[in-house]
C-alpha cells in the first residue's frame, strides 16, 4: 500500500483497526468526532464493536469492562470528555489493565473552544483522576507519527498493563497529510490468561481472575502502590522517547516543545539559522516518561544560556522542564492558549528579543 | 520552495474539497503536502477556508501568516485575506460574486466568473472545480493532467458527477490560461 492522504483522526482510527483493536467506545466531541465516524463505518465490517456511550463516564467504564476481559480496546475524546473518563482511568490504572485513550486537545478550561490546544498536559501526565497512578503519554507531531504511536500504544499498554494516552492537538486530528501504514501492524496480544476475566473455559487453571480496584486493607493497598511505583519507575527507565533538532550546533537557546507546536518551532529554528543564530530543539515524543536526563544534559552545556518551553498552554510542561534542568540554566515559558498557534516569525522575533 | 494556497469562501462552495484535490494531486506528483481546514461550529453559508502546503522538502510549520496564493470565492474572504498574500503570489477572484478587486499591485490578479461558467455547463455546484482548474492552469503548481487524475479519484464514486467535473475542469483551464 502506497501513500494515502488522510485526516489525522481517520488515520488514528485506521491504525487502531490494523493494530487489531476490535472494541471502540466513544461519545462525539469536536475536534475528534471523525474517529468515531470512521469506526462506526469500518469496525462492523471487521467483526468489531463500535458503541456510542450515553456519556463519556459510561464510555470510560465500557473501556474498563472490555480491558478487564482482555480485549484490545480504545476510546477517543477531547479535554472535557477525558475529564469525565478520568475516574475510570484511575480505576483502570489501579486494576492494571491495558487500554488506549486518545485526547485530541481543544482549548479550555471549561467547555472552552474547539480549536487546537495543549492545555491538557497536566491532566494527561499528572493524572486527571485521583490516586497515585500514571499514564504512558505519547505526543505525535504528524499524521504519520500518530499512526505509528497508535501502533505502539497497544503493545506498550499490554507490556506494562497500564493505560496509554495519545495526546494530540486539534490540528493533528483535523489536518490531512500523506500516510503510509506499516505492513505488519498487528502485534500479537500478550498472554492475558493470568489476569483477564475472560472465562474459566479459556485456561486450564482453576484460579479465578478477579479485576478490581477496591483494596481496603492498608498493608495490601500500600503494597499495591509500591508495585505500581516500581512499574512506573521501569517505564521512566525504559520508555523515554524524543527527537533532537539542530542540537549538534552550539545553541544559545534550547527549545523544548512537542506536538504541532514543535513543528512550528522547527521552522523558527531554520529561520533563525539563516540569520546566524543557532537554536536547538528537543521534542519529547513521550511526555510521561519525560526526557529529563537529556534535557538536563542539553541545558548544562556551556553555550546554552536559556531553555524555553514553548507550548499551546499557559505554562504546564515548563514545570517538568524546570524540574529536569535543575537550575543549571534559566528556564522561560512562551505560549498561547486561545486556539491560535503562534506562527514561526512570531517565535523568531520573540527569541531574537531575549536578553541572554 | 514551499507554496501555500489558501481557498476561502462560504461553507457549501466546495472550499475544503478543492484544497483536498490539489493536495492529492501534489502528493501523487511526489511533493510533501499538508492540508489544514478551518473548522468551527459553522454550517452551510458560514465562512470556510483551507490551506494547502506543497513543498519538495519536509513541511515543518503547518501555520503560516502570509500564504503565497489565494483563491477567493466570495467577497468577505477576498477582503479578509488579500492583504496577507505574499508579493508575486496569485489571487484568483470569483468575479461572479465579487465586484471589487484585490487592491494589490504586487500580485497577479486573475478574475474568473466561476459561478457563471459552472451554471452554463449545467450545474452551479461545479464552480469550485472551475476555480481550482483556473488556478492550476495559471500557477502550474501541479501538472494539469495530474489535477485531472485527482479530480477523477475524488469523484469517480460520486453518482455520475465525474463527467461534469471534467467539463468544469476544462472550462476552468481555458479561463485560467495566461
Amino acid at each position: 500500500m502506497g501513500k494515502v492522504l488522510m485526516k489525522g483522526n481517520e488515520a488514528i482510527a485506521e491504525a487502531a483497526i490494523r493494530a487489531g483493536c476490535l472494541n471502540y467506545f466513544a461519545y462525539p466531541i469536536t475536534p475528534q468526532s471523525e474517529v468515531a465516524e470512521y469506526m462506526a463505518r469500518k469496525l462492523p465490517e471487521k467483526g468489531g464493536v463500535f458503541l456510542q456511550g450515553e456519556s463519556e463516564i459510561a464510555v470510560g467504564y465500557m473501556v474498563f469492562g472490555a480491558a478487564g476481559c482482555g480485549e484490545r480496546v480504545m476510546t477517543t475524546s477531547s479535554g472535557p470528555g477525558i475529564s469525565l473518563m478520568s475516574e475510570a482511568l484511575s480505576f483502570i490504572a489501579c486494576a492494571q489493565l491495558p487500554a488506549v485513550f486518545v485526547n485530541i486537545m481543544r482549548t479550555g478550561p471549561g467547555l472552552g473552544g474547539i480549536l487546537p490546544s495543549q492545555a491538557d498536559y497536566f491532566q494527561a501526565t499528572k493524572g486527571g483522576g485521583h490516586g497515585d497512578y500514571r499514564l504512558i503519554v505519547l505526543a505525535p507531531s504528524s499524521v504519520q507519527e500518530a499512526v505509528e504511536m497508535v501502533m505502539m500504544a497497544f503493545p506498550l499498554s499490554e507490556k506494562y498493563r497500564n493505560p496509554v494516552m495519545i495526546l494530540g492537538d486539534g490540528l493533528i486530528g483535523q489536518m490531512m497529510e500523506p500516510v503510509e501504514f506499516p505492513e505488519n501492524l498487528i502485534v500479537k496480544p500478550t498472554r492475558k490468561n493470568k489476569w483477564a476475566a475472560n472465562g474459566m473455559d479459556t485456561r486450564k487453571s482453576k484460579k479465578r481472575n478477579i479485576v478490581k480496584s477496591l483494596i481496603l486493607d492498608p498493608e495490601t493497598m500500600n503494597t499495591h502502590n509500591l508495585l505500581l511505583k516500581e512499574k512506573y519507575d521501569q517505564i521512566r527507565k525504559k520508555e523515554v522517547r524524543f527527537e533532537t533538532y539542530n542540537m549538534t550546533k552550539p545553541y544559545k537557546v534550547l527549545i523544548v516543545s512537542y506536538g504541532t507546536m514543535a513543528r512550528v518551532c522547527k521552522t523558527a529554528v531554520d529561520l533563525l539559522k539563516e540569520e546566524g543564530i543557532e537554536v536547538g530543539l528537543l521534542r519529547p515524543k513521550t511526555l510521561f516518561p519525560f526526557p529529563e536526563k537529556k534535557i538536563r544534559e542539553a541545558a548544562a552545556k556551556a553555550h546554552c544560556k536559556m531553555v524555553l518551553s514553548i507550548e499551546m498552554s499557559m505554562g504546564q510542561m515548563v514545570e517538568d522542564v524546570e524540574r529536569s534542568v535543575q537550575g543549571k540554566c534559566p528556564v522561560r515559558w512562551y505560549g498561547k492558549c486561545g486556539g491560535e498557534i503562534p506562527p514561526p516569525k512570531e517565535l523568531m522575533e520573540m527569541i531574537k528579543g531575549l536578553k541572554l | 520552495m514551499q507554496h501555500e494556497v489558501m481557498f476561502a469562501g462560504f461553507g457549501g462552495q466546495g472550499i475544503l474539497s478543492s484544497g483536498k484535490i490539489l493536495a492529492h494531486a501534489a502528493m501523487e506528483e511526489g511533493h510533501q503536502v499538508v492540508w489544514i481546514p478551518s473548522y468551527g461550529p459553522e454550517m452551510r453559508g458560514g465562512t470556510a477556508y483551507c490551506m494547502v502546503f506543497i513543498s519538495r522538502k519536509v513541511i515543518n510549520s503547518p501555520v503560516v501568516r502570509n500564504p503565497l496564493h489565494l483563491v477567493a470565492m466570495n467577497r468577505p474572504s477576498l477582503k479578509k485575506f488579500a492583504p496577507l498574500i505574499k508579493p508575486k503570489g496569485i489571487i484568483l477572484i470569483n468575479s461572479s460574486l465579487i465586484k471589487i478587486g484585490s487592491g494589490r499591485d504586487d500580485i497577479e490578479e486573475l478574475r474568473v466568473p466561476v459561478n457563471e461558467i459552472a451554471k452554463d455547463l449545467g450545474d452551479p455546484k461545479s464552480a469550485n472545480i472551475v476555480a481550482l482548474a483556473a488556478f492550476v492552469a495559471r500557477s502550474n503548481i501541479v501538472a494539469f493532467d495530474n489535477l485531472l487524475k485527482s479530480i477523477e479519484h475524488e469523484f469517480i464514486n460520486k453518482n455520475g458527477a465525474l463527467p461534469l467535473c471534467m467539463k468544469a475542469a476544462e472550462a476552468g483551464r481555458k479561463a485560467g490560461l495566461p
